[in-house]
C-alpha cells in the first residue's frame, strides 16, 4: 500500500488541489477565480489526500462525477428519483443506487442528444395525439433542462424562502411529482410535464436495474433486491426445479476478462 | 452518376431470413447471387456482451437507425401523420440476418383456414358475416401446397416441438423434441386441461439439443440464458440466418454480401426490372447492380417503401379500395392479457425466447363464431423468456406506478408474477393501409411511408374476449390476484411495444386486381421481381409470422429457378 503511494505521484502531498488549480491555469494573477471550483479552496488540502480521492483501494467510485448536469440539476434529479424509487425495508433507493449519476451519464451521450431518433421537422407537438409518441423538436437533454427548471419553480412556490426541490419535504416532493404526472404543470417549452415525468420514471428504473457499468445499480444491489442473477451463461439446471434457486449476480465485467 | 456493376443472376434487397433462404437455395444450384444489406455483417462473436438489457432491449442496439429513416403514422385520414421518431410498438432489425437475429424463435405454421379465410368464412357463416370494409381474401395458395416448404424451413432451422393435441389442427412432425417443462408451463397446462382446452409446448427455434441440419450445419443447444428477444444469441442456438442459411450460401462461392448499402430503387422498363440502384453509405457512392431477377427481401415495410419509390405496381387507393401496393396492412391484436400474482417464487430470471405453452382452442375457426362479434381469434400462451429487471415490474391492481408502494410491490413480485397473453389475428380493412408521406423524407430525400391504422371493433371485441379467457386460466392456475387487460382498448398506440409482426402491403393472391403477387411471390406487373415476406400476407393470424415467411421464401426460391429457366408469368 505504502509502496503504491510512493509510485503514484498524484498521491503525493505536494499535489494538492491548490496546486492542481494553479497548474491548470484557473488563476489570474495569483487570484483564484470564484465560482464552482473556488468553493473547494476553503477545504484543507490534506483532507483531500486523507479521503484518498484517487485511491481505488479506498473504494472510491470514479464514476461518481458529472458529465452533463450541473450540481443543482443533479441534486434535483437525485431527489426526484429517490421519490420515484425510494429506499424502503426491501432495499436501497435511487440515491443509494446512484441513479442520478446513471441519468447524467446517459444524457451526456447519444441518448441525451437523440442521435438515433428521427429528429427531422416539421414538428407539430400541439396537433399530435399522444398515441403518435415523441413529437417535440427538443432532445432529451433539453427536455430534462426544462423539467428540472420547472421542478424548482414549483418548489419555490411552497414557501417564502423559495426552496429548491431537493430541500422540500418528502410529501412536498411527491406532491409536485404527482402534478407533473397529471400534466398540471406547464413547462417553458414544447413539451408537457407528463412527458418529462414519463421519461424520468423510465430512466429511473433503468438506473436501478441496468448493468452497473452504466453507473447505477451500485454493487448490483438493484439486482440483489429482485434476486436477478444478471449475466449468467446457463440456467439448464434451474428451470425444471420447483423451488426458487438463488444465484449470486454477475455483471458483464465478469465476461470481459481484460 | 451511378456506377454500373457487372450483371448478376439474382440481386437481393435485404439479407434476412428471406434473402438468406433464397441465397442458399439458388447458390447451391449454381446461380450467382448478390445480397445488398443496409446494416453491417453480423456474426455470433458480436454477441459476446449480449446480456445487456439496457443496450439491446432499451437502446435497441440491433434495430435500424431511425435518424436515417422511419415512417409516419396516423389513425385515420383526417389526422396529420407524424413520424415514428423513437422505437415503440414494433422494432425493425438491420444487419445481415435482419429481424431474424433478434427474434424469440416462436415458430408456428399458419392454419389452413388462414390461407382460405374468405372462402372458409363464407362457407361456414355466409357472406353477411364479413363486416363492411373488411378486406378478407384468400391467398391464392393453400396450406397443403405450402406444407413441403414449411417442412423445409423446419428441418433447416431445427425446430423443437410436440404435436398440437387440438382436433383438426395441422399435425407437424418436428425434427427436435420440445423445450424443457418448467413449473410455469406445467401449471398452465394443468389449468387449461382442467378447463377442457388443449395445451401443448410452443414450437421453438431455440435448439433443444445439438443438431445438424440437411445442409450439414451443426449447432449447439440452447442454454436458457434468458436473453433472446431483441438480443443476438452468443451460442448460435437460436436459429438465425447468420448461423444457418448464410454460411451455406457463402460456402458455394456464388454469394456476395454488400453490407452498409441501401437500395433506393428497383430500376425497370417495359414491365421488366433491370436491376437496383443503391448507395454505399460508407463512401456515399451510387451503384447500379443489374440482375436477371430482383428479390425484394427487406422488412415488410421497407418492401412497400421500395416498390412505391420505384413506381412498381399500382399504389392502393383507400377511397375506392383499388390498387395493390399498400393494401391490407395488418398487425397483431395482442392486448388481451392477464397478469397473475402468486404466493410462491418461480425461477423467472431463467428462460428462452420460445419457452412456453399454449392453447389454440380460440384461434382461427376452431371455435364457433356464429354468436360472436368478431372473426378469427388468438392463441393463448404463457412464456418463460427470462424476466429481465428493467422491463418487468408488475404490480397488483390499484398499486401506483412509482413511489414506495410501487417499489415494494415490484420488487416483491419480481419472481411471483406470471403473464398469459393472447396473440390475436389482425384482419385487413379498407382504410388501414400504407402509402407515401407527402411531407417527411429519409436521409436520401426519398418519401417516408405513411401508415394509416387503427383498431376496429373487431379487434376490441376480440381482445376483450381473449383477455377474459386469459384471466379465467390465470384464476384456475391459482393466482391470488389477477389483473386483466383487453377490455378497455381505445386507439392504436405506437408508443408501447406490442409486436414486430407487421404484415401485408404487397399481398399475394389469385387475382391481379386485388393482389400484387401470384402464388410464387412473383409480381403480376413485373415478372422478374419477387417479393416474399410478411408483406405478402393477405391478413395476419394468431401466430408469429416467421415460419410462414420462411415457407414463402422457399416457395419463391423454387419460382425464381423456374423463372430463370422458362421466363414469363409462372401462374
Amino acid at each position: 500500500m505504502s509502496e503504491q503511494k510512493k509510485k503514484a505521484p498524484y498521491l503525493d502531498k505536494r499535489s494538492s488541489r491548490r496546486t492542481f488549480i494553479k497548474n491548470s491555469g484557473l488563476t489570474v494573477g495569483g487570484v483564484v477565480l470564484g465560482g464552482a471550483l473556488g468553493s473547494l479552496l476553503g477545504k484543507d488540502s490534506s483532507e483531500t489526500n486523507e479521503t484518498g480521492v484517487h485511491s481505488a483501494a479506498a473504494g472510491v467510485n470514479f464514476n461518481q462525477a458529472l458529465m452533463y448536469f450541473d450540481k443543482a440539476q443533479f441534486d434535483t434529479i437525485d431527489a426526484a428519483t429517490e421519490q420515484i424509487f425510494p429506499k424502503t425495508e426491501v432495499g436501497p433507493g435511487a440515491k443509494e443506487l446512484l441513479v442520478a449519476y446513471y441519468i447524467d451519464h446517459q444524457l451526456a451521450g447519444s441518448f441525451g442528444l437523440n442521435s438515433r431518433e428521427y429528429m427531422t421537422g416539421p414538428f407539430f407537438p400541439a396537433e399530435a395525439v399522444p398515441q403518435q409518441g415523441y413529437q417535440t423538436h427538443l432532445n432529451r437533454q433539453q427536455v430534462f433542462n426544462l423539467g428540472i427548471t420547472a421542478l424548482n419553480t414549483e418548489a419555490a412556490k411552497k414557501s417564502d424562502e423559495k426552496p429548491k426541490f431537493a430541500n422540500l419535504t418528502e410529501e412536498q416532493q411527491i406532491e409536485i411529482l404527482k402534478d407533473f404526472e397529471a400534466d398540471k404543470v406547464k413547462l417553458s417549452g414544447a413539451v408537457s410535464s407528463s412527458f418529462f415525468f414519463t421519461l424520468l420514471r423510465k430512466v429511473t428504473i433503468e438506473g436501478v436495474y441496468a448493468d452497473p457499468m452504466y453507473g447505477g445499480n451500485k454493487d448490483m444491489a438493484g439486482w440483489k433486491m429482485k434476486n436477478f442473477p444478471g449475466h449468467q451463461t446457463n440456467y439448464m439446471n434451474v428451470l425444471e426445479k420447483d423451488e426458487f434457486v438463488k444465484i449470486a449476480p454477475m455483471s458483464l465485467n465478469s465476461q470481459h476478462q481484460h | 452518376m451511378a456506377t454500373k456493376l457487372p450483371k448478376t443472376d439474382i440481386v437481393l434487397v435485404g439479407v434476412g431470413w428471406v434473402g438468406g433462404i433464397i441465397a442458399a437455395e439458388l447458390t447451391k444450384k449454381g446461380y450467382k447471387v448478390v445480397g445488398i444489406e443496409r446494416g453491417k455483417e453480423r456474426s455470433t462473436e458480436d454477441y459476446f456482451m449480449a446480456h445487456d438489457e439496457l443496450r439491446y432491449a432499451d437502446r435497441k442496439e440491433m434495430m435500424q437507425d431511425l435518424s436515417k429513416e422511419t415512417l409516419t403514422f396516423r389513425h385515420n385520414t383526417t389526422q396529420r401523420a407524424l413520424p415514428y421518431r423513437e422505437w415503440g410498438s414494433f422494432l425493425i432489425g438491420e444487419g445481415t440476418g435482419g429481424s431474424g437475429e433478434h427474434w424469440n424463435g416462436q415458430t408456428f405454421r399458419f392454419l389452413p383456414y388462414d390461407f382460405e379465410i374468405y372462402s372458409e368464412t363464407v362457407k361456414r357463416y355466409g357472406k353477411g358475416k364479413i363486416p363492411k370494409g373488411m378486406m378478407l381474401q384468400d391467398w391464392g395458395i393453400t396450406y397443403k401446397e405450402l406444407e413441403p416448404y414449411f417442412d423445409k424451413f423446419d428441418a433447416m432451422t431445427g425446430i423443437g416441438g410436440e404435436p398440437n393435441p387440438l382436433p383438426g389442427s395441422p399435425q407437424v412432425k418436428y425434427p427436435n423434441p420440445p423445450m424443457l417443462e418448467t413449473p410455469v408451463t406445467a401449471l398452465f397446462k394443468s389449468a387449461t386441461k382442467d378447463l377442457g382446452y388443449h395445451p401443448y409446448h410452443m414450437p421453438s427455434n431455440n435448439l433443444t439439443q445439438p443438431y445438424t441440419n440437411p445442409d450439414g450445419i451443426a449447432r449447439s443447444a440452447c442454454q436458457y440464458c434468458g436473453f433472446c428477444e431483441r438480443f443476438g444469441c452468443e451460442y448460435g442456438a437460436k436459429a438465425s440466418p447468420v448461423v444457418t442459411v448464410l454460411p451455406v450460401a457463402k460456402e458455394t462461392g456464388n454469394f456476395e454480401v454488400r453490407p452498409h448499402c441501401v437500395v433506393r430503387k428497383v430500376l425497370h422498363t417495359n414491365g421488366k426490372a433491370t436491376g437496383v440502384l443503391y448507395v454505399d453509405t460508407r463512401t456515399g457512392e451510387e451503384f447500379i447492380q443489374e440482375a436477371d431477377v430482383v428479390v425484394v427481401s427487406a422488412y415488410q415495410m421497407n418492401n412497400i417503401k421500395l416498390l412505391l419509390n420505384s413506381q412498381l405496381g399500382r399504389p392502393y387507393d383507400p377511397v375506392t379500395g383499388t390498387g395493390v401496393i399498400g393494401r391490407n396492412y395488418a398487425y397483431q391484436t395482442y392486448l388481451g392479457t392477464a397478469v397473475g400474482f402468486f404466493d410462491k417464487d418461480f425461477n423467472m430470471y431463467a428462460g428462452a425466447g420460445a419457452l412456453g405453452a399454449q392453447i389454440d382452442d380460440f384461434n382461427g375457426d376452431f371455435f364457433d363464431h356464429t354468436d360472436l362479434d368478431f372473426l378469427h381469434g388468438a392463441t393463448i400462451h404463457i412464456t418463460q423468456l427470462g424476466d429481465r429487471p428493467i422491463a418487468n415490474n408488475h404490480v397488483p391492481p390499484n398499486v401506483p406506478s412509482w413511489g414506495k408502494e410501487f417499489k415494494d410491490a415490484s420488487v416483491q413480485n419480481a419472481n411471483r408474477a406470471l403473464i398469459i397473453k393472447a396473440q390475436g389475428a389482425s384482419l385487413p380493412w379498407q382504410d388501414n393501409y400504407i402509402d407515401q408521406d407527402p411531407t417527411y423524407k429519409d436521409a436520401f430525400g426519398d418519401p417516408l411511408l405513411r401508415m394509416t391504422f387503427n383498431w376496429k371493433d373487431q379487434d376490441r371485441q376480440l381482445m376483450k374476449f381473449m383477455g377474459e379467457k386469459c384471466a379465467e386460466i390465470m384464476k384456475q392456475m391459482g393466482a391470488k390476484e389477477v389483473k386483466m387487460t383487453g377490455d378497455e382498448i381505445g386507439d392504436y398506440d405506437i408508443r408501447n411495444y406490442q409486436s414486430t409482426h407487421n404484415t401485408g402491403g404487397v399481398i399475394m393472391g389469385a387475382d391481379p386486381e386485388t393482389s400484387a403477387l401470384n402464388s410464387y411471390l412473383q409480381m403480376w406487373d413485373c415478372e422478374n421481381v419477387f417479393v416474399p415476406g410478411a408483406s405478402a400476407f393477405a391478413q395476419n393470424s394468431g401466430y408469429n409470422p416467421t415460419n410462414t415467411v420462411g415457407a414463402l421464401a422457399y416457395r419463391a426460391a423454387e419460382g425464381i429457378e423456374k423463372y430463370l429457366k422458362t421466363g414469363g408469368s409462372l401462374v
